[in-house]
């Protein structure tokens, strides 16, 4: 009996999890598990080795050192609402859970329970509009200009006209997969082109049926919206099919060295997305390699520094930091909490001097935001794979969207999220 | 010598046929809800409501409808998780078009809804048995969450994909939505189980129960001895569907508040529920408890003892968490195939003759 109320009590100490409360805590939602590990690792440990760096180099962050808890969420939601509900009461600063269906499912609670969500590059597009989505932001791209970078880029390529082509989008048949083809559709309109949206299940391993439709359909270009094991199986088939590698691009999740390296020779020339430079040519992974690899302090394996999703997860952690430090600045303490962090991030400017500064000089393009944009200007570039050298290489300049055509989207549907929600619109001066 | 019949007198075959024979375990079940109604309330916080307890219950009843079909009836079925998906769009459908209808009742009509869709797919019973009737389930469960991926209507029109919950409330205190208190939100469900486990444990020991085990047992038999299949196979696909819609309507609107139909509702939750009654025990209603209890629980416990505790990498925590409770679902099944329940019943025989066996 003794036996049984002492394990009970150990069970119920255990299901409740405490840490004590100094730090500024960074939660990590990672996946190091499951189908999509491939890319969830290296961002998680971009991520922490960045935060490592800053309390190892600097201190910590204005003096105070910044903690990563660590939450595996395997990309499942109900497993990511677990992490952030056991998380939030040690201090939580800010959330980036790099899941798509976890950002949607935190919108509405985060926003309740004060916190920011940072969902960078991914999660709900409309949450660009601060006036509705107080607590989430989206800096400093989005889906929709994913969407129009891709279309502008196929634009370029034809001389600017586009008019008979077909295109055909590869997704992810989730909220993930989803996002772009109501901007797609709009965009069709717009440039006369022929759109042919083609979904694989999660997780994609399987997609024999939807090449075989690419196959027979021959769509001038492809898009793709994938993610984890489903980006190679995709590059794989596309090559198996002999789809011309400089027609199929993919989304800035769909651009990773894991991605591309399985189907080997055969994916030189394939295109991708992204929001940020390549490679580790830049000063900052001297320093990551002084005290964070060679101090032993490496997160995961410590194999992934500079690889392009790697530098996603560092870039995501800076501009946490950076938005750290001006909330800092803004409330004079030192010691934030989740409300002066979300006060920080809207008050956010990274220009080219502090990234000078940071020693990433040119890493992202410059980007400001504010109480009525969470989302940036939204500058994308293209980059492509070289498969003899196994690098990517940024082809294009960062350039923007096509606003004229995303803005009535995003107003449109982050006024039906305020009206379903009964939200009030935020004024901003 | 301390848990006994001894004393515990019947003097009427009402009180011999009780649920609770025992006083003890009579006792035990009142204090038991007390501690639930009257304790928990009071010291829930949002973790332990929306990691532990909500899933714990609302899988729970899912179990107590997988375990009237399958375990009661011998229906095998892997379309739970389709069924809740049913449930969960049903829910939003009729929450979204009718803002005033009361929670309580638009979950309850989420069932009924799923126990329609139950008895359609459950006509093939009638034809087909044992593995073949798996494989037609199977179906339902690929069919219905392609249904709900393909038509927007189901969502909607919303550009995701995803159905989220609205704020709804039950005398001033919201239920559904951001707002909602882990106390309340508690409360409403576990009185749902409650009144669900109560019905269930009524249904199973009467006649309709009794006619689904002539069924399960052997269905020729059942018919000689004049159990209509038809009415009994349908009836038990009727109700089996309304528990477990009313379950998924529960995990769409108060556990996750939004859901995506191919990730939650995926393949793997109708295995995870299948397997919560084999753990648990195959026809018993305790057995669906425990089941569940034992799958949303153990998976918990561990990952706060190894990471929390231990101070361990997550992704090594992950993959040996796999590994124990994979373990122990086997440790179990080879130590009692009949399930957790069956080994809480000998137990309980054992200690009742404690310590003088003979």
């Amino acid at each position: 009996m003794k036996g049984l109320k002492a394990a009970g009590i150990a069970m119920v100490a255990a299901l409740t999890s405490t840490t004590a409360v100094a730090d500024l805590v960074f939660p990590s939602l990672s996946y190091r598990t499951g189908p999509y590990a491939v890319n969830g690792i290296p961002y998680a440990d971009g991520y922490e080795d960045y935060l490592t760096l800053v309390n190892e180099r600097d201190g910590g962050i204005g003096g105070v050192k910044a903690k990563v808890l660590e939450c595996e969420t395997g990309y499942n939601t109900q497993k990511g609402v677990e992490c952030y509900e056991a998380t939030k009461g040690e201090g939580a600063l800010v959330y980036q859970p790099l899941s798509t269906g976890i950002t949607y499912q935190l919108i509405p609670k985060a926003t309740a329970d004060g916190i920011p969500v940072h969902s960078m590059g991914y999660g709900r597009t409309s949450a660009k509009n601060g006036k509705v989505f107080s607590h989430i932001f989206n800096y400093p791209v989005n889906y929709w200009d994913g969407a129009s970078h891709a279309v502008n880029h196929i634009l370029d390529v034809n001389g600017g006209d586009i008019a008979g082509k077909t295109i055909a989008l590869v997704y992810h048949n989730s909220a993930y997969g989803k996002e772009p083809i109501r901007t797609l559709e709009e965009l069709s309109k717009k440039h006369g082109y022929k759109f042919t949206p083609i979904a694989v299940d999660h997780p994609g391993q399987e997609q024999k049926s939807q090449w075989l439709q690419i196959r027979r359909e021959r769509p001038d270009y492809v898009l793709m919206w994938g993610w984890g094991v489903m980006n190679q199986v995709a590059i794989q088939e596309a090559a198996n099919i002999r789809f011309p590698m400089e027609n199929f691009i993919g989304i800035w999740w769909s651009g990773s060295e894991n991605d591309v390296l399985p189907a080997g020779i055969k994916a030189n020339g394939y295109k991708a997305l992204t929001f940020h430079g390549v490679g580790s040519d830049f000063p900052i992974f001297d320093d990551i390699k002084k005290y964070v690899v060679d101090a032993g302090k490496a997160a995961g394996a410590g194999d992934q520094v500079g690889t392009v999703l790697y530098n996603r997860g560092l870039y995501a952690a800076l501009l946490a930091v950076e938005a750290a430090k001006v909330a800092q600045e803004i409330h004079g303490t030192k010691d934030i909490n989740a409300a002066q962090m979300r006060d920080g991030m809207e008050a956010l400017v990274i220009d080219n001097a502090k990234m000078e500064a940071l020693g990433i000089p040119g890493f992202g393009p410059e980007f400001s935001v504010d109480c009525g944009n969470h989302g940036g200007p939204g500058l994308g570039a293209v980059q492509q794979w070289d498969a003899e050298a196994g690098t990517w290489s940024l082809i294009s300049d960062f350039a923007p969207s096509d606003m004229d055509v995303i803005q009535p989207l995003i107003d449109e549907d982050s006024s039906a999220f305020a009206t379903e929600n009964k939200i009030e619109m935020k004024e901003c001066a | 010598m301390f848990y006994r019949q001894a004393g515990d007198f019947k003097s009427s075959y009402r009180e011999d046929l009780q649920t609770f024979a025992l006083k003890q375990d009579r006792w035990a079940y009142y204090a038991l809800l007390v501690v639930a109604f009257l304790v928990v309330p009071f010291i829930i916080n949002d973790y332990w409501a929306s990691a532990v307890l909500l899933p714990f219950l609302i899988l729970a009843i899912a179990a107590l409808g997988l375990n009237i079909l399958t375990g009661y009836c011998g229906q095998v079925s892997l379309g739970t998780g389709g069924f809740m998906a049913v449930g969960a769009y049903a829910c939003y459908k009729i929450m979204t078009s009718a803002p005033d209808l009361s929670i309580f009742f638009v979950v309850l009509l989420s069932g009924a809804v799923t126990a329609l869709v139950g008895l359609i797919f459950g006509i093939p019973s009638l034809r087909i048995k044992g593995f073949y009737l798996a494989v037609a389930t199977l179906a339902a469960q690929f069919f219905l969450v392609w249904l709900f991926n393909k038509v927007p209507w189901f969502y909607n029109y919303s550009a995701s994909g995803q159905i989220s919950a609205p704020e709804r409330t039950m005398f001033g205190w919201a239920i559904t939505g951001p707002n909602a208190e882990a106390p309340v939100r508690y409360l409403f469900c576990i009185t749902i189980v409650v009144l669900l486990a109560w019905i269930a444990r009524n249904l199973t020991r009467g006649r309709i129960g009794r006619s689904w085990m002539a069924i399960r047992d052997m269905d020729i038999a059942a018919e000689i001895i004049g159990v209509d299949p038809l009415k009994t196979k349908l009836l038990a696909f009727a109700v089996s569907s309304f528990y477990i819609g009313v379950s998924g309507a529960l995990f769409f609107s108060v556990y996750l508040g939004a859901v995506e139909v191919g990730e939650v509702f995926g393949i793997t939750l109708s295995f995870l529920i299948l397997f919560m009654i084999i753990i648990g025990g195959l026809g018993s209603i305790l057995g669906s408890f425990i089941g569940a209890g034992f799958l949303v629980l153990v998976p918990v416990l561990l990952k706060n003892v190894m990471v929390n505790g231990l101070g361990w990498p997550t992704d090594i925590a992950a993959h040996i968490e796999f590994v124990i409770v994979g373990g122990l679902i086997m440790g179990f099944l080879i130590v009692e195939p009949h399930g957790l329940a069956q080994l809480w019943r000998l137990a309980k025989e054992k200690l009742l003759l404690w310590p003088f066996p003979h």
